[in-house]
């Protein structure tokens, strides 16, 4: 299966795109523009937008995992600091950030 | 057939998710989507892709899953602490040792301790780690869990008795691409010594998906 090469490794600092297109999207809206950190690889698979659409996915691009910060995400959010969130997001959602 | 079936609670839950009086005169309308199921279903027959006994056996196979596979795995997590090891490391190798097959899953395994506590949503649809937890229950699949358990997990913990100290983390997990997640949960307090049997029957659905602990 043909894959796009990883391009963060863990601990790296990403932002999620802030992007609309139409379609199948697992790319959970209120994540997108988001800053977090990977947490890890997940290794590659078929991207989902095109197999919703019965094409092959290929090239297979990176999953990860990312982390967030409650906080960071909702600005009332009412739990404890350390709260976290992790999503798993393809790589071409992705670009690095600070 | 036995008088019970006649004088069991019709309030209770049912296998197919929902309260209903115990004879159906007023059967409710199909919705869109069901109508489309059933319409690409009998195509599907009709042009021979599958048959109807096909469809039986894999509704028979999904039915015959249940939340007992994954208790089974905390137990053993419990009780061997090499299994353990390797099922944080290798989920979906791990529980091959116990015969169950994630097929194209990866699976996480995800460890609550005093300090972490992990919960498991699937805020775009309903994923869920089926082949060791069975149909996820109603309430799983709902627009309000799917959108309060990322937005104000402590408070859905709350409703389900579970409450967290803030010295705890909470850690959500969006189950959004190609990970199936389960949560081990911190094995209860004088349980020493228990079987391995004796402990998977401590260990529920929910303290699975991460609403509850496990207590004795």
């Amino acid at each position: 299966m043909s894959a796009v090469e990883p391009r963060f490794a863990p601990g790296a600092r990403v932002r999620v795109r802030r992007a609309d297109p139409p379609g199948h999207i697992r790319t959970p809206w209120y994540i997108r523009g988001h800053s977090g950190e990977i947490e890890r690889v997940c290794g590659a698979f078929p991207n989902p937008e095109e197999l919703a659409y019965n094409r092959p996915g290929l090239p297979a691009q990176p999953l990860y995992r990312v982390r967030f910060r409650q906080r960071e995400l909702w600005p009332d959010y009412a739990g404890a600091a350390a709260d976290t969130i992790e999503v798993e997001i393809y790589q071409h959602w992705l670009e690095p950030a600070r | 057939m036995s008088s019970d079936v006649h004088t069991h609670d019709p309030a209770h839950d049912h296998r197919h998710g929902h309260a209903h009086p115990p004879h159906e005169e007023a059967p409710e309308r199909l919705s869109y989507y069901q109508v489309m199921e059933i319409a690409v279903r009998e195509l599907l027959i009709a042009k021979n892709v599958f048959t109807a006994d096909d469809v039986r056996r894999a509704v028979e196979a999904m039915d015959a899953r249940d939340p007992a596979q994954g208790a089974r795995v905390v137990a053993r997590a419990w009780t061997d602490p090499a299994f353990k090891a390797r099922l944080l490391a290798d989920g979906r190798a791990a529980v091959r040792e116990l015969g169950y097959d994630m097929a194209t899953f990866h699976l996480l395994v995800v460890e609550n301790t005093a300090t972490l506590h992990n919960l498991i949503v699937c805020t775009l649809c309903s994923c869920y780690p089926r082949m060791l937890l069975g149909l996820p229950p109603d309430w799983y699949k709902s627009r309000a869990y799917r959108s309060r358990a990322v937005r104000e997990p402590r408070a859905v913990l709350k409703e389900f008795g579970t409450v967290l100290g803030d010295d705890v983390e909470l850690r959500v997990h969006d189950s959004t691409a190609d990970m199936r997640y389960l949560v081990l949960p911190e094995r209860p307090a004088g349980t020493e010594g228990w079987s391995e049997e004796r402990l998977a029957a401590l260990v529920s659905r929910d303290s699975m998906i991460g609403v509850t602990r496990c207590r004795v």
